[in-house]
């Protein structure tokens, strides 16, 4: 694999560009929308984009260029496509046309989800993962089977960094709520009961997060805190488990914002230990949205062939990671095991 | 003599009786963990007796405990191995009657069906819960279908078998089949 590419993200609050090439992050430039009360409004958050989109192209250019890397060395453009908030997608993706359109860069069309995994695969020794991707809109166990990365679990109604932002809003507390709600949690041992939900391979949270809200009637704000951390994250570790168990798999990765918090960690370090299985965790920086997962998945798509046409360059806020046919993994060095189904 | 040990239960046998024990995870809280384990082990042994009662060979449960199930060791031998056009189509007949009584097995697969004194048995309701709606009904069966495809080569004929067996039983068959249909287009569960 060989090239240069530079990728824009902005399907939330985060937008970032960055230029990457086969053996490194060259540049990397973020500017994040932080709504002044409240949550993320998908408008206001547009409207950053398209007022900074300009700049964080820029900078990254200069940036790069400063490393000896002028912008017609740039093999192709990446962007996010979907899933996301239609329109800061749509503003990213006009970015990223215009981009390619006045340097005359093939246009590549990144799955958000597949660029969490892609960037852990290449920051951390994981090489055919189970990945637990849990994100403020997006919680998924993925792992790659035959040609694609299968969903084997998801959330069946809200992301679990939402559920915990919900809670949050109705606690007090500002956004995000992730961080506040773990620095709460480490003042309490005493679980208060919550409904845990997982049915089969899937898990839901929203109940959960109205129950909590609930329990903040008679009790503290630390315990609930607490038990919703204990609650939500055995779920998705359960699930990742089983996944485990699925796929005949021996490594577990972590991606996404909510993978910051250390409680999650430590629960999904404990179960690959009692498995015997491997749990990876890149830096933070490619935890959470960055440019540089879309500018990397691109890097790895440009390689395969995968340009699109500006006239098929839609974007899809649903963009399902299983619709992608995921030609860049070699199946000699994945080993894809035969499961019964 | 473990017979199985899965992410969630091990499962022993002493003379003919299965002991199918839920075991504690250690990155769950203790009180979370023994609550779940109890309530599923519960959950279990009630639609294991419900689906018997709705006329579907299932195993006898002789006791169950906090997180554990004492049942009936049916020593039959695995659909996967003997599963023909007959068999899928008796196998639709009864996977109907499960749904027509509401209830979701939600792990159907050749292994978990058991060919046992010329009855078709179905065994671990560990995934199973109630619902009547047509897409946990559609999922069971899409579920089944991906093992006809994965291991048997006539895999159509099977299923075809089988919907012929579901819809002489079932009113709601066709809306069903038909959201089979829907979930493999999505392309997950795979």
């Amino acid at each position: 694999m060989k090239g240069t590419v530079l990728g824009i993200e902005g399907t939330a609050w985060n937008l970032s560009a960055a230029i990457v090439n086969e053996k490194e992050v060259v540049a990397e430039v973020t500017d994040t929308y932080r709504p002044a009360t409240g949550g993320i409004h998908p408008r206001e958050a547009a409207q950053h984009h398209a007022k900074y989109a300009s700049y964080v192209v820029k900078k990254v250019l200069k940036e790069s260029k400063e490393k000896g890397i002028d912008p017609q060395e740039i093999d192709a453009i990446s962007f996010s496509q979907g899933p996301g908030l239609g329109a800061c997608l749509r503003t990213v993706a006009t970015a990223a046309r215009m981009l390619a359109i006045s340097l005359d860069k093939p246009l590549i069309g990144v799955n958000h989800c597949l660029a969490h995994i892609e960037v852990g695969r290449w920051m951390t020794p994981a090489t055919d993962p189970v990945t637990l991707y849990v994100s403020g809109a997006n919680s998924q166990v993925l792992a790659y089977r035959r040609g694609k990365y299968r969903v084997f679990g998801e959330t069946l109604d809200i992301g679990l960094g939402n559920a915990f932002d919900k809670f949050a809003r109705n606690a007090g507390i500002s956004h995000p709520g992730g961080p506040k709600i773990e620095e709460l949690a480490r003042n309490s041992t005493n679980y208060v009961p919550l409904p845990y939900v997982v049915k089969g391979m899937d898990f839901s949270f929203s109940g959960l997060s109205t129950a909590a809200s609930e329990a903040l009637k008679k009790h503290s704000l630390e315990d609930v805190c607490y038990s919703l951390q204990e609650t939500a994250f055995a779920m998705v570790v359960e699930v990742t488990e089983r996944a485990l168990a699925h796929t005949g798999k021996n490594e577990v990765l972590l991606g996404g914002g909510v993978g910051a918090n250390m409680r999650l960690r430590e629960m999904l370090d404990i179960m690959c230990d009692e498995r015997g299985a491997s749990f990876y965790v890149p830096e933070k920086r490619f935890m959470g949205d960055n440019g540089a997962m879309i500018a990397y998945l691109g890097l790895l798509m440009h390689d395969c062939g995968n340009a699109i046409k500006i006239g098929d360059s839609h974007v899809d806020p649903n963009f399902r990671p299983d619709d992608v046919i995921v030609n860049w993994i070699n199946e000699v060095s994945v080993e894809d095991k035969d499961v019964p189904y | 003599m473990y017979l199985t040990s899965g992410a969630e239960a091990r499962v022993r046998l002493e003379g003919t009786t299965i002991i199918k024990e839920r075991v504690p995870k250690r990155y769950r809280l203790i009180e979370l963990d023994n609550r779940i384990r109890k309530e599923r082990t519960r959950a279990e042994a009630r639609l294991l007796s419900e689906a018997r009662r709705a006329g579907i060979p299932t195993p006898v449960i002789y006791d169950v405990d906090n997180y554990e199930i004492k049942m009936q060791y049916i020593d039959g031998t695995a659909l996967k191995h003997v599963i023909n056009d007959k068999l899928s189509e008796k196998l639709g007949e009864l996977v109907g009657k499960l749904h027509m009584a509401e209830i979701i097995h939600g792990d159907l697969t050749t292994s978990n069906l058991m060919l046992f004194n010329n009855k078709i048995y179905m065994i671990d309701f560990g995934l199973g819960f109630i619902n009547s709606g047509a897409e946990a009904r559609g999922v069971d069966i899409h579920v089944l279908f991906q093992t006809f495809i994965s291991s048997h080569q006539d895999h159509e004929a099977l299923s075809n078998s089988f919907c012929k067996g579901y819809r002489q039983v079932f009113a709601e068959a066709d809306e069903v089949i038909e959201r089979v249909k829907q979930i493999e287009k999505r392309g997950r569960y795979a």
